[in-house]
């Protein structure tokens, strides 16, 4: 491929060119902004002046931004370690449907898109509300089983709805329902590669089934487990839907801070310090694992 | 199931805001069909930036029948994203709906055209005490469409009597996990203030310290700090006690008995809700024909009995019927709202160091 890109520069250049204005214009230009005023000045209510000033990093860096931005890490990693352990299973189980099977599970995973996020996350709510589907759900059997108990003179206590809505618990929920597919979409995309014959040839060498799955098939599907834990984990730090419709005050993460800042408490140089200072961290996370995969790539060739 | 998805001033749109900030907007000219040209010289149209259910069933098209104006109506759920938008320029709107402290925001950061009286006859109709308020000398750049106080809604069945200090929803186990609070900064560092004795304004930062230390003490009781969907929330049964405007909570009483209103005897907040013109509005003559006709008497008359909100209209509440008068939770008692106070821009600084507050209450 390389060589056919140097031989037609023209061609490649026309290709390249509207994508590359695209991104230049939406996508650099606005963030070039945006970092601009991240090192500004509230000269007044509609005007800011980009004087160099690293004041809102440094207010950004004070505890009470760190710890939510830890709070908002620590969400991410408890989604992505959920979605994981639930994706994969149903990636397996996927991979090794039948033709036909196999694609009514992936429009099932694909499903949930068509639906608007927001749509979903009110849907969500109905379920898990007080009053909701889950909580009517166990009232009734409760209700149920307090009826026949009755008949042996003890009747049960009457039922306490479960708190299941506008806490940690909600959010995490929420989360991990809306990032599963970005999970178990490329676990599927690795394990469906992989050579079948490598999982008979364990099995046939006297390794067991958990042996196999720790040892072939989880490694097989690393870059798989890779690319789902970054394309989970980074759009969950930034989550600020769910949180803010699902959760409690105390589950209140960085995306809202920072929405707050370009909205009620009109301080966008804050709020662009912080939207970077969540960029520079996800960029260096990315960075880290870069050349980690580079060092173990290095040294299985060795 | 009686969650509803409607009739509040601001509750699903908050949801939408948060899903799209910002998609709404873009193309007010682009894609206009072309309007004949009135005698005033002006387009037949006029963008009008609102908030929800806050107009008349048929306000808009008796404007349109008494002058030839279609109105486009757009709508917004925060004062903060009506600020925002003007703030990157006015895209288009001819009338906006701000409250009254962001007519002093829009007013100082030069975002408001002045409004010509003389095109204003129908202002004899206000009432005395909105003809000439703080926030704005004379009337020369707002005029008032409704007001609004800060209260407590609550269920009858399942609050001890009337819940009429603040007390019930920030410093009390009471109702635990029952309890709504509005998330606004502004309003919940206010109304803590009144609750302790002091002004709403101005309020020292010691004494923010301790409304701070107040309110993440009663944050284990709380359920929800609420994007001014209260209203919802009481009617679903979720909460049974919740701070609110008085609108939002007459709107819901119409539909469940169970539910009233009360302004705290500590006193509150009251807001005025305000038809302002925008700086560079493409239809200013229009625009005022629009604010002259909402004032007066019958299509004033028109829109209150659809919003339940107080109105500041002399002539329009004469025509209202009595149980819009003579209702408590629209007009509170007269002891009580003596003891209210506006609400008030008081400066960038402070809301900065309201919102960390907030930040700081949501986060221990």
């Amino acid at each position: 491929m390389d060589e056919d890109w140097k031989r037609a520069k023209r061609v490649f250049a026309t290709m390249a060119a509207p994508p590359v204005l695209w991104l230049a214009v939406f996508f650099l230009v606005p963030l070039a902004i945006i970092w601009a005023y991240s090192f500004g000045e509230n000269k007044n209510l509609v005007e800011i002046t980009v004087d160099g000033t690293f004041s809102n990093y440094a207010h950004a860096l004070q505890p009470l931004y760190f710890g939510i931005i830890f709070k908002s890490f620590w969400f991410a990693a408890i989604t992505t370690f959920l979605c994981l352990v639930i994706g994969f299973p149903v990636a397996i189980a996927i991979t090794f449907a039948s033709e036909k099977t196999k694609a009514w599970l992936l429009l099932l995973i694909m499903l949930p898109f068509w639906t608007n996020l927001l749509i979903r996350t009110y849907a969500l709510m109905a379920v898990l509300r007080t009053e909701g589907f889950i909580n009517m759900g166990l009232a009734f059997l409760w209700n149920g089983l307090s009826h026949i108990t009755a008949l042996t003179g003890h009747p049960l206590a009457p039922f306490h709805p479960l708190e299941l809505l506008h806490n940690n618990f909600a959010v995490v929920f929420g989360l991990v329902y809306v990032q599963l597919p970005f999970m178990v979409l490329p676990l599927y995309a690795a394990l469906d590669r992989l050579d079948r014959s490598l999982l008979e040839a364990s099995l046939d060498l006297g390794a067991g089934h958990l042996t196999t799955f720790a040892r072939v098939v989880v490694p097989l599907a690393a870059p798989g487990i890779v690319s789902g834990v970054i394309v989970t984990l980074i759009p969950s730090i930034g989550a600020y839907l769910t949180p803010d419709l699902l959760g409690g005050p105390e589950s209140m993460m960085i995306a809202n801070v920072i929405e707050r800042q370009f909205k009620t408490a009109n301080n966008w140089p804050f709020g662009s310090a912080l939207s970077f200072l969540l960029m520079y961290m996800t960029f260096i996370a990315i960075a880290v694992q870069a050349i980690v995969s580079r060092n173990r790539k290095a040294e299985a060739s060795v | 199931m009686t969650r509803r998805f409607s009739t509040s001033r601001r509750s699903i749109l908050a949801g939408l805001g948060v899903a799209a900030a910002g998609i709404s907007f873009g193309g007010l000219e682009g894609c206009a069909a072309k309007y004949p040209i009135g005698k005033n010289g002006e387009e037949q149209r006029l963008n009008l930036y609102n908030w929800d259910t806050y107009t008349g069933k048929t306000t808009l098209a008796d404007f349109k029948a008494a002058t030839g104006v279609e109105v486009h109506m757009s709508l917004f759920a925060t004062n903060d994203e009506l600020f925002s938008k003007l703030r990157a320029g006015n895209p288009g709107f001819d009338i906006i709906v701000p409250s009254n402290e962001f007519v002093t925001r829009l007013k100082i950061s030069n975002l408001l055209e002045p409004l010509d009286l003389a095109k204003i006859p129908n202002r004899v109709n206000l009432l005395p005490s909105f003809q000439n308020p703080a926030f704005d000398p004379g009337r020369h750049y707002s005029m008032p469409y409704t007001w609004l106080v800060l209260g407590i809604g609550y269920r009858k069945s399942k609050i001890d009597g009337v819940p009429d200090s603040w007390k019930w929803l920030m410093d009390s186990d009471r109702y635990k996990g029952r309890i709504g609070l509005f998330s606004e900064a502004d309003d919940l560092m206010g109304l803590a203030a009144k609750y302790l004795g002091h002004s709403a304004h101005n309020v020292p930062p010691e004494v923010i310290e301790q409304i701070a230390r107040m309110y993440i003490k009663q944050k284990p009781n709380i359920k929800i700090f609420h994007n001014d969907e209260g209203q919802d929330l009481l009617l679903s049964g979720d909460i049974d006690i919740v701070m609110e405007y008085n609108g939002d909570i007459a709107q819901v009483m119409v539909e469940d008995p169970d539910l009233d209103f009360v302004v705290p005897r500590e006193g509150s907040i009251i807001n005025s809700d305000c038809l302002c013109i925008p700086k560079g509005a493409p239809r200013p003559d229009n625009a005022h024909q629009f604010i002259n006709f909402v004032l007066d008497a019958k299509n004033g008359a028109e829109i209150y009995n659809t919003i339940k909100y107080p109105t500041p209209n002399a002539a329009a509440l004469a025509l209202m019927p009595k149980e819009y008068r003579d209702n408590p939770a629209i007009f509170p008692p007269a002891d009580r709202m003596a003891r209210c106070e506006y609400a008030q821009f008081e400066g960038m600084k402070r809301s900065q160091f309201y919102d960390e507050t907030l930040t700081r209450i949501f986060a221990s």
